[in-house]
């Protein structure tokens, strides 16, 4: 009954409307100014007629003036008649004028007076600002009002879908109005209908079309199930098949979240590799030299406050600078007498970065330190309306990539990539060959400290910066380098990958730390298998006792 | 070792062991004196031990047996585990299951049968494997089974696929944090973050009053010079010749037919079960076991005491354990901030200029002076051969050389 009134009372407006598009092609049209403020002495039915016409300007003002009428926000001042828009709490302190949007002071309470709307006035004014946005002259208008009668399709006409589907030129748009249009049909009263609609939902993502679906499966009484066999049949398969697709896309989502933290692995595990494949040197303050980069990237923050986007560029090469340069200091200072004793190097190593931790806690503070994320950074993308990307980890991935490529470029391609080679595959060799073996050392310790601190960088764009940010990594760079294998960056690229994607796909079945323990079990029981790990390199300095 | 045979191995350990008898004496003695003096003597006396000074070293000595296990696989084997906390958790978490057990419907929701954590987790009955832990015996049993089984398996897999040196090191770490992240979860069972304590006795007596725990500091006591004869035996015996042949060149001792997996097996499931005792006798003294307890740095802190003392010399852990935990408390109670820099500093010189820990210092100076007396009989006569080669191999090759010149005992 209540539809019914609704359809002739929309046949009633669009014959309105079409007689005063007619009219107004003949006379100059009625400005968006004259005709709302003709709002302010109209009843209820000059009122809609009125709304009617408003929304057939197009102007981007038009929705905002409807909605505020709509909300009740619509004022106009006593005095002049001058339309104001005021927030919802209805003081005249937050009054705009309604078309140049500029504030207006010095009202009282009683200067002003709120333009009122009834309930069927509102039911009117919702579909007409749907029908202004959908015949918007922007696609991100249209798309957003056709997400929106997918949330609410309650109070619209199906006539008016139809139409706005025969108007609509952009396919993305047009796809999200069918399935507006299908979700009605399943309201419909013929079978058929019913039908065509539930066979335009298959394969939709959005989750109103699943909570619809499941609304309609749950309508069916135990005789209907019987007597409409096939429709609740239908319903169901395309139901789970949507199901089936939907979770499809939240194993795609994982994969992505595990190629991120593999990227993030990478970066924290390729510079541990070159230390412990070139000088077999484990290097336990690693995890600092990470942050310290990611302490830099805090200080240029500090230094350049105007320039967040900017400081994130500037950080990467003060982090390199800042953590090499340090991871030079260790070399010389203290790892350079231990050759040879890993274990003692182990240790030492240890306890520096058991200073270095507190040095920064005594500079720092315990606390964690924020970094702003830049805003070309923030933010998602959307590929499907079931999966959803977040734009940092897709630049993390790429960035440790390009680590990974310029790194394999320096190892290849330059004579200090060479003679670094050659002292990882023989050091005595490389040294009666003339290649100054300690100084190879000193700088390769540097590069691997220094990409350290890249990592730090990219680090503090995921999470806080504190004192205990590279123990959180250490112990999954070691598991990254023991079963990539060491010394070999496809070894670390291939390793950090699958333990981020293992991770990843482990923790919806078992949660994050049981999957984090299977991991670091399978690593344990892998090790058996494989000493060396998954890409053992080939060269004498790998035997050694 | 049964009680009557032990005077017999009792002279034959000890026998070459000068200081290892000063250190069985002094422990002797501080169990028959630090209890009588607490719970005789009046407390404004000048003799008298606080009770918070007798738990207090109640503590270390459980570090110091922590110490000897650490030092019977690193010291004389060269397994360097980074992961033994986690043998020492085990142990203390058998114990505190025991304990919790004991609290029976004194504790807060007043449960007969289960601890409090379980009743807030709204658990309805015991997981099967906390069942048996209200008999003693039954939960001694686990303090040794528990660590001794996990070595055991982990050992077996590790060291039958020779996964060595560094790499070791690295799977022991991440075998504790393994254990960390597992028993901070809460559907373990274990109390989740917040462990295990409240306790209220054990054997039936208080663990507040002052006479069960000097009895806790003579089990503390008696369990490390056990230890320590247990250690000593292992080391002097045939089959410590083995695991120092092992330590120094691994293939070479399995080129000589020996099963290099089966001792280090041996030693390591020994090690983990003195880990265990450990932490068993050390959980009633401090009251409360964590998930803290296996957090990897704890692990390589004791790494620092072994080295400290003197690695390879079972007294040395002992003396360490002792020096680096007084250090310990003092400085995380006087100056807060420094305690991170000392440890850290200490990591680094000790590596560095003390191989051989405090203990070795004397030997190091007293070896210096022989070798200038060495050196001047060698200006006299031609040196050996051997030693002219070694000085020309690459100068960390040498480094090698001479450090495991230096560290055999």
């Amino acid at each position: 009954m209540f539809t019914l009134f609704r359809r002739v009372f929309f046949a009633v407006l669009l014959l309105s409307a079409s007689h005063n598009l007619l009219a107004n092609n003949a006379d100059t049209q009625p400005s968006l100014t004259e005709l709302s403020q003709q709002l302010i002495s109209a009843n209820y039915k000059e009122k809609a007629a009125l709304a009617d016409q408003i929304a057939l300007i197009e102007d981007d003002q038009t929705i905002v003036i409807l909605q505020a009428l709509l909300d009740s926000r619509l004022y106009y001042v006593k005095s002049n008649g001058q339309l104001l828009l005021v927030d919802s709490s209805g003081e005249p302190d937050s009054a705009q004028d309604a078309f140049t949007l500029q504030a207006v002071t010095g009202l009282g309470k009683r200067d002003i007076k709120k333009i009122g709307v009834n309930n069927s006035l509102r039911v009117a004014l919702r579909s007409l600002i749907s029908r202004a946005q959908i015949s918007s002259k922007h696609k991100s208008q249209r798309m957003a009002a056709a997400q929106n009668l997918l949330k609410s399709s309650d109070d619209i006409d199906r006539a008016f879908i139809d139409q706005a589907l025969q108007r609509e030129t952009d396919n993305s748009v047009a796809e999200v109005l069918h399935l507006v249009r299908a979700l009605m049909q399943l309201k419909a009263d013929q079978t058929e209908e019913r039908i065509e609609g539930l066979t335009a939902l298959d394969g939709a993502l959005y989750p109103e079309v699943r909570a619809g679906l499941s609304e309609f499966i749950r309508s069916f009484s135990d005789e209907e199930k019987l007597s409409r066999k096939n429709e609740y049949q239908l319903a169901q398969t395309t139901l789970t098949d949507i199901e089936k697709l939907v979770s499809i896309n939240g194993y795609i989502e994982n994969l992505y979240f595990g190629l991120a933290l593999g990227a993030v692995l990478l970066l924290a595990a390729i510079g541990l590799a070159i230390t412990f494949g070139v000088m077999g040197v484990i290097n336990m303050a690693h995890g600092e030299m990470i942050m310290l980069g990611a302490y830099t990237t805090y200080v240029v923050q500090l230094l350049m406050p105007e320039h967040i986007g900017l400081s994130l560029v500037v950080a990467v090469p003060a982090a390199f600078l800042v953590s090499g340069l340090v991871g030079v200091l260790i070399e010389r200072g203290v790892i350079r007498h231990l050759y040879g004793r890993p274990l003692e190097t182990l240790l030492a190593t240890f306890g520096i970065s058991l200073i270095l931790q507190q040095a920064v806690r005594s500079i720092f503070s315990p606390l964690n330190r924020e970094v702003a994320t830049p805003e070309w950074m923030a933010g998602t993308f959307m590929i499907n309306p079931a999966l959803e990307l977040t734009w940092n980890r897709l630049y993390i991935i790429i960035f440790s990539l390009m680590v990974l490529a310029l790194l394999a470029l320096v190892l290849k391609r330059t004579l200090f990539g060479l003679q670094m080679r050659a002292v990882t595959m023989n050091r005595p060799m490389a040294s009666s060959m003339g290649i100054k073996t300690g100084w190879v050392d000193a700088l390769t310790f540097g590069l691997g400290s220094g990409i350290a601190g890249i990592a730090g960088v990219a680090l503090s764009q995921l999470t806080n910066v504190g004192p205990n940010l590279g123990q959180a990594y250490i112990i999954d760079s070691f598991m990254v380098v023991v079963f990539g294998g060491v010394g070999n960056l496809w070894g670390t690229l291939v390793g950090a990958m699958t333990l981020g994607v293992a991770n990843k796909i482990f923790e919806p079945l078992a949660g994050a730390v049981l999957a984090k323990i299977m991991v670091l079990v399978f690593i344990i029981l892998f090790i058996q298998k494989r000493p060396r790990g998954l890409f053992a390199l080939k060269g004498r300095a790998v035997d050694n006792g | 070792m049964t009680q009557t045979k032990q005077f017999g191995p009792l002279t034959r350990l000890l026998m070459n062991d000068a200081a290892g008898r000063k250190l069985l004496l002094v422990l002797v003695l501080m169990a028959v004196f630090i209890p009588l003096s607490n719970l005789l003597l009046p407390e404004g006396s000048f003799f008298h031990v606080s009770t918070y000074t007798m738990t207090l070293l109640g503590k270390y000595l459980c570090y110091a047996l922590l110490a000897i296990a650490v030092d019977l696989i690193w010291g004389y084997c060269g397994i360097l585990s980074l992961g033994h906390g986690a043998f020492f958790a085990l142990g203390g978490y058998a114990m505190g299951m025991y304990l919790m057990r004991q609290i029976g419907d004194r504790g807060v929701y007043g449960n007969p049968e289960l601890p409090d954590f379980m009743v807030f987790l709204n658990w309805t009955e015991l997981p099967w494997y906390w069942l048996g832990f209200d008999q003693f015996w039954f939960a001694m049993l686990m303090v040794l089974l528990a660590p001794g089984i996990l070595a055991f398996v982990f050992g077996a897999l590790a060291f039958r696929s020779r996964v060595t040196g560094v790499y070791l090191s690295i799977i022991t770490q991440a075998l504790t944090y393994a254990l960390l992240l597992a028993f901070f979860r809460n559907d373990m069972g274990f109390g989740g973050n917040n462990g295990l304590t409240d306790f209220k006795d054990i054997l039936g007596y208080s663990l507040q009053s002052d006479n069960t725990r000097a009895v806790l500091f003579v089990a503390s006591v008696l369990a490390l010079i056990l230890g320590y004869l247990i250690s000593r035996f292992i080391v002097t015996s045939k089959l410590g010749r083995v695991l120092v042949a092992i330590r120094d060149s691994e293939s070479r001792a399995r080129f000589l037919g020996y099963r290099v997996e089966h001792y280090k097996l041996f030693v390591f499931v020994v090690s983990s079960m003195l880990a265990g005792v450990a932490g068993a006798l050390y959980v009633p003294q401090v009251g409360i076991i964590n998930p803290g307890e296996f957090a990897p740095i704890n692990s390589i802190e004791i790494i620092i005491w072994v080295a400290v003392g003197g690695r390879g010399t079972l007294f040395g852990a002992v003396i360490g354990a002792m020096l680096v935990n007084y250090a310990k408390t003092y400085f995380t109670g006087a100056f807060a901030e420094l305690w991170l820099f000392m440890l850290g500093g200490l990591f680094v010189l000790t590596t560095l200029y003390l191989p051989k820990g405090v203990v070795g210092l004397w030997a190091q100076l007293k070896e210096k002076y022989q070798q200038k007396k060495y050196q001047a009989e060698a200006e006299d006569n031609p040196p050996a051969l051997n030693t002219e080669t070694q000085s020309k191999a690459a100068p960390e090759q040498q480094d090698k050389l001479n450090f495991v010149q230096g560290e055999k005992v």
